[in-house]
């Protein structure tokens, strides 16, 4: 399982990665699990508001709103296209 | 026929706590329904929503199957059992039976959303631990539907343990029939098992119930094993007694490891949810259905800013330019209705009393409905179809700058319609700093009860000229909403910057998708706020109207009327025909204004007249103004009354008679300086005792509304002053 240094944060809008590894140590970060966000789980960059930040996460239908900030502890492998 | 019809006892005869046959928790996700549903089941007119949080408080309803009454408690949306934000706080204490003043729960009705069942789950699961009576709602079905989600219900209440489930749609009523029947049975529903979706878990929960002092339910036993012994689980900490307490750390030790546990909690029972998915649902949703491209549109970021200030642009003219007819009509009613009484009751006390008083005061007031329920309706379809969260995700990075966050958008936007709701909505804002930095902005956004101050204002004194698309007086508005946006946004950052400095706000939202909003909803919603108007009209403004009336009428000279006597007679002597007509009305309102100044609002007005003179305020101004600190739009009935038994009496609305209105040596005392500084002081100041006792409670402290209500009464002081003073100059 290749990870690379792909986290939420990096990306792009439109593609969908697989979460492989959250960094939970900031209370923020196990909310989001709580919202779903946990390994595991196929999300998808839907959107992001001005500069970038946040960013629109689409997971099972529903949409989840974070911050890069935050993104970046999850560490996320690219799913391919079409899939 | 029924044979209970002869036993049966007043409602009020019961007591209390037998009206009901039990008691139900409505629990779900945030925004998954409940409120819908709870309303549809009760009759009960619930606020909606559509972004999480609407529901911040318990509401109570019942509703009656056959000859059961059951107690309902619609409850704010939770992710999860372990609280995080002062509204899951209370829904969780009232499931656990912790909430003051409030039994435990005899079951649980869960709000299960078909289009998103991956968190509904994950709730359902942890409530299913509490081994109550449970019935699952599985509404909006027809979104599901829609967007190509297909659900297996028997499968679905298999791996649930058998946990009976209804598919409803509660827009429409679609299989409620059945449900209430379900649910007035629920009492006597066996629970059904517990799923183990963690063995190791429920291997640590019962080594700690073993030395426990007294039985904990499972639930209970795994807050504390994945909480640990924080404040809310103190009651069940002293349940496990000392022993025991001592074991829990360790117990934890063994099962997390350096984990962070709600991390592996979470990981481990989304991995269960995921299973239970993969199962029933047969088709993944669509992750592109038209309500996505718009939201994915909208969220651009050009495209999104420049629609959310269009939108609120477009909101503000409506409210200038399509109230103006039907305004226009009460204006004129009024006005006739109170020359008619006036003529059919001749001169005299009671007829000043209905005329000037109730008609003009009340009227004056009332006129602004159809202007509040054009706002009103603009807020209520931007909550509804969704688009409030969508600001709140646009607006997130420009509220990190001034030290919030965009979950304070919503609460923000809620006090454009009242800053009542708007502050309480703060309850979904989990930190304590960012909340009360956020309360103490609510109260500047320009609430439905300054909209008819400014409104008349405005339309007095502000050309009605076309600037581009807009009209300049809607212009004018829209620049004074945004002043209070500023304002508040200013006192946020400088609250955050010195009593509340503080790490930074976080943020995470759930974003629901666009929704066509429910016109059902949106009509009783604003059915709803049209009564609460009418009411207060009714009610408060009656009284006050009457009030002010009976001060400003009161006590009367005895020797201005042989005076205007005098005059006319003199008069008659060089005068003849129009010219004549025309110096007997000048002699007689110089005789009503003679006559208002040493009533009792006069001489009030007087008094207090030095303070607000450097504002460029007469008397008549501050009295009215001061009349108003209990509730803004007070503030208009007062002027209503007073410039309606004045000299202006004649000029025929009340904006006409504002117009008129001069100093004693005949000055406008409404000049351009003097309205901007009149308008500022409103934008600031905070009156309204409802606002103030709202923050009181929020805030659990006299601290915040003492420090609101002196800063926001200086700023507007301050203003107008510097406002006037510059202008004059
Ligand atoms: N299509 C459809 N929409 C629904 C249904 N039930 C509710 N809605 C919509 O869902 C949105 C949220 O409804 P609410 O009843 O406020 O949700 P809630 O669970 O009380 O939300 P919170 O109080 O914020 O936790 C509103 O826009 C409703 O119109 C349904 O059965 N079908
Ligand atoms: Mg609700």
């Amino acid at each position: 399982m290749e990870i690379n240094g792909n986290t939420l944060a990096t990306l792009k809008r439109g593609e969908k990665g697989i979460i492989r590894f959250v960094d939970a140590a900031d209370p923020q970060v196990q909310r989001l699990m709580v919202l779903g966000l946990v390994e595991g789980a196929e999300v998808e960059h839907a959107s992001s508001a001005i500069g970038g930040d946040p960013m629109e996460f689409r997971l099972f239908g529903c949409g989840i709103s974070l911050r890069q900030e935050h993104a970046k502890y999850f560490k996320v492998s690219p799913v391919a296209a079409g899939d | 026929m029924t044979k209970r019809s002869e036993i049966r006892i007043p409602a009020n005869e019961i007591p209390f706590a037998k009206r009901s046959d039990a008691s139900i928790a409505v629990v779900g996700n945030p925004n998954s329904g409940k409120s819908t549903l709870f309303n549809r089941l009760t009759g009960l007119k619930q606020r909606i929503g559509n972004y999480p949080g609407v529901t911040v408080e318990r509401h109570i309803g019942l509703l009656k199957v056959d000859d059961k009454v059951i107690e309902l408690v619609d409850l704010p949306g939770t992710h999860s059992l372990s609280a995080h934000s002062l509204e899951e706080h209370i829904a969780v204490d009232v499931i656990f039976g912790r909430m003051q003043g409030m039994q435990k729960p005899d079951g649980i009705l869960v709000v299960l959303d078909a289009t998103n069942l991956y968190q509904g789950l994950f709730l359902v699961q942890q409530l299913i631990d509490l081994k109550l009576p449970m019935v699952v709602a599985l509404t909006m079905t027809d979104a599901a539907e829609r967007s190509g989600v297909g659900i297996d219900i028997e499968r679905l209440r298999q791996a649930l343990g058998g946990v009976p489930i209804y598919p409803i749609v509660a827009t429409t009523g679609a299989g409620l029939p059945q449900l209430r029947l379900a649910i007035a049975d629920m009492p006597s529903l066996v629970p059904t098992e517990r799923i183990v979706v963690w063995p190791e878990l429920t291997e640590a929960a019962r080594e700690l119930s073993h030395d426990a002092r007294e039985p904990l339910r499972f639930a209970e036993l795994e807050r504390l094993l994945i909480d640990g012994p924080i404040d809310a689980n103190r009651e069940f900490l002293e349940k496990l007694g000392g022993n025991a307490r001592g074991k829990l750390e360790a117990v934890r030790d063994s099962l997390f490891g350096i984990e962070p546990p709600i991390a592996k909690d979470a990981r481990i029972r989304y991995a269960w949810v995921r299973k239970v998915l993969a199962e029933v649902q047969h088709s993944a949703p669509p992750f592109y259905s038209w309500r996505v491209q718009i939201a994915a549109f909208i969220n651009r970021p050009v495209p999104g800013t420049i629609g959310l200030f269009l939108v609120m642009a477009i909101v503000f003219q409506a409210v200038f330019a399509w109230a103006t007819p039907i305004m226009d009509l009460i204006d004129a009613g009024a006005a006739v209705l109170g020359a008619s009484v006036t003529q059919a009751l001749g001169e005299g006390a009671f007829s000043s009393l209905i005329a000037d008083g109730i008609i003009a005061g009340v009227g004056s007031v009332v006129i602004f409905l159809p202007q509040i329920l054009i706002l009103f309706l603009f807020i209520i379809l931007l909550e509804d179809s969704g688009y409030l969260a969508r600001a709140a995700y646009l607006m997130d990075r420009a509220m990190r700058s001034v030290g919030l966050s965009g979950q304070s958008i919503i609460p923000m936007i809620s006090s454009f319609a009242c800053a009542v709701p708007g502050i309480m909505a703060t309850r979904v804002i989990p930190n304590r700093r960012d909340r009360i930095a956020t309360i103490m902005a609510a109260p500047f956004m320009t609430c439905s009860a300054r909209l008819p101050v400014y409104a008349l204002l405005i339309a007095a004194f502000v050309p009605a000229r076309q600037v581009g698309f807009m009209n300049l007086q809607g212009l004018v508005l829209f620049g004074l909403y945004l002043f209070g946006i500023v304002a508040g946004i200013l006192t946020a950052l400088l609250i955050r910057k010195t009593a509340l400095r503080g790490p930074k706000p976080s943020f995470a939202l759930m974003l629901p998708e666009f929704r066509r909003p429910n016109l059902q909803t949106v009509f009783i919603q604003l059915l709803g706020r049209a009564k609460v108007f009418l009411y207060r009209a009714g009610t408060v403004i009656f009284t006050v109207a009457v009030i002010v009336w009976a001060l400003a009428y009161f006590p009367r000279s005895e020797s201005i009327a042989p005076a205007v006597e005098r005059q006319q007679t003199i008069a008659a002597y060089t005068l003849s025909g129009e010219e004549l007509a025309a110096e007997y009305q000048r002699i007689e309102n110089v005789a009503a204004a003679a006559q208002m100044e040493q009533s009792w609002l006069g001489r009030a007005g007087h008094f207090v007249e030095p303070a607000f003179a450097p504002l460029g305020w007469d008397w008549r101004v501050s009295s009215a103004v001061i009349a108003g600190f209990p509730a803004r739009e007070v503030v208009i009935a007062v002027l209503g009354t007073v410039y309606a038994v004045g000299d202006e009496a004649n000029e025929g609305t009340l904006s006409g008679r504002l117009k008129a209105s001069t100093w004693p040596d005949g000055r406008k005392v409404f000049t351009l300086p003097m309205v901007i500084g009149l308008l500022i002081f409103y934008a600031c100041c905070l009156q309204c005792a409802a606002t103030l006792a709202v923050i009181r409670r929020e805030t659990n402290s006299w601290r915040w509304p003492v420090f609101a209500w002196l800063y926001m009464t200086s700023i507007g002081y301050l203003g107008a002053l510097l406002a006037f003073q510059l202008g004059s100059a």
